[in-house]
């Protein structure tokens, strides 16, 4: 979304760019308008740090293990293949 | 700069990552049947829920993950090496998943025309843009007012409620820590339509999070 007009974002459509900012494609324009909304905009700022911390926290699901079970249905399934199956 | 910390233990970094990889496939390709369990184990879990944004059985989604690694195992002398190992596992399993859902004749709405879906309930703020209800600073750590297992049926429940390509580009990107480049490759996106899809599913996350939150509070 284009930016050029007034200076001043209002905060809905500076909820819209936190991706673009977070992953580095806005424009210098609106970057700096983007972080000059959020150095005086306490509330922006507050959703800001909370999308970092749903990223972090998403990052940190972690996968469940093969099951033995399923590591012996791999293995058959390699020796099937190794035997030309 | 990436927020996400990769929770591998064995992707410190990329370079790492990639050099035990092609240790691995080296093993594998000289016949090592444990080197093939090792690598399934690792990415095993990501292929099964890429999977399963295709096709809707559990049973069809693992049959999926299965015919992906047959496929590798009789052409692991075509990876050269071009693209992460990860990726180009995702990319055939894509492609799977695909095929078998056309079968199945039971695919998932491949985009299914969402329509514009504000980050925040236009609710939230007032005549000018402003926040009328603003988001609350969380002072407390999350794990801590939740708790890591609440939490984490939280984070699981949010992705299920997500269009299927929204969940697979947020899986992908920040469970899975691939780049964006590296997801529109294996989903066959634009960079446009990647950030747009991750973009809704991001948004979807946080705002289940701050409802937790104050469910939590209350």
């Amino acid at each position: 979304m284009s930016l050029l007009g007034p200076a001043e974002i209002p905060c809905q459509e500076v909820v819209e760019l936190v991706t673009d900012y977070l992953e580095g494609t806005l424009s210098r324009g609106d970057r700096r308008r983007f972080e000059h909304h959020l150095a005086g905009c306490p509330h922006c700022t507050a959703y800001l740090a909370q999308m970092r911390e749903t990223l972090r926290l998403t990052g940190r699901l972690i996968p469940e293990d093969l099951s033995p079970e399923m590591q012996r249905e791999f293995a058959a399934i390699y020796e099937r293949w190794q035997a030309g199956g | 700069m990436s927020v996400i910390q990769f929770r591998f233990p064995w992707v410190r970094d990329r370079a790492d990552a990639a050099r035990d990889e092609i240790r691995l496939l080296e093993r594998l390709r000289s016949g090592d049947e444990e080197a093939f369990v090792t690598l399934v184990g690792r990415h095993h879990d990501s292929m099964l829920r890429l999977a399963k944004t295709f096709v809707h059985s559990h049973a069809v989604a693992e049959e999926v993950v299965q015919e992906t690694w047959l496929g590798v195992l009789r052409g692991i002398d075509r990876f050269e090496g071009r693209s992460s190992l990860r990726t180009w596992l995702l990319a055939i399993l894509v492609n799977r998943a695909r095929s078998t859902g056309a079968r199945e004749a039971r695919t998932i709405p491949a985009s299914g025309p969402e329509g514009f879906v504000p980050a925040v309930d236009s609710s939230r703020f007032d005549a000018s843009g402003a926040w009328s209800s603003p988001p609350e600073a969380w002072e407390e750590a999350v794990e801590d007012r939740i708790g890591a297992t609440a939490l984490r049926a939280e984070i699981l429940s949010a992705l299920a409620k997500m269009p299927a390509r929204q969940r697979a580009v947020v899986m992908l990107r920040d469970v899975d820590g691939l780049r964006g480049d590296e997801v529109c490759q294996v989903l066959d996106l634009t960079p446009v339509n990647e950030r747009v899809l991750l973009h809704r599913g991001r948004s979807r996350l946080r705002q289940a999070l701050e409802d937790t939150m104050q469910g939590a509070t209350a």
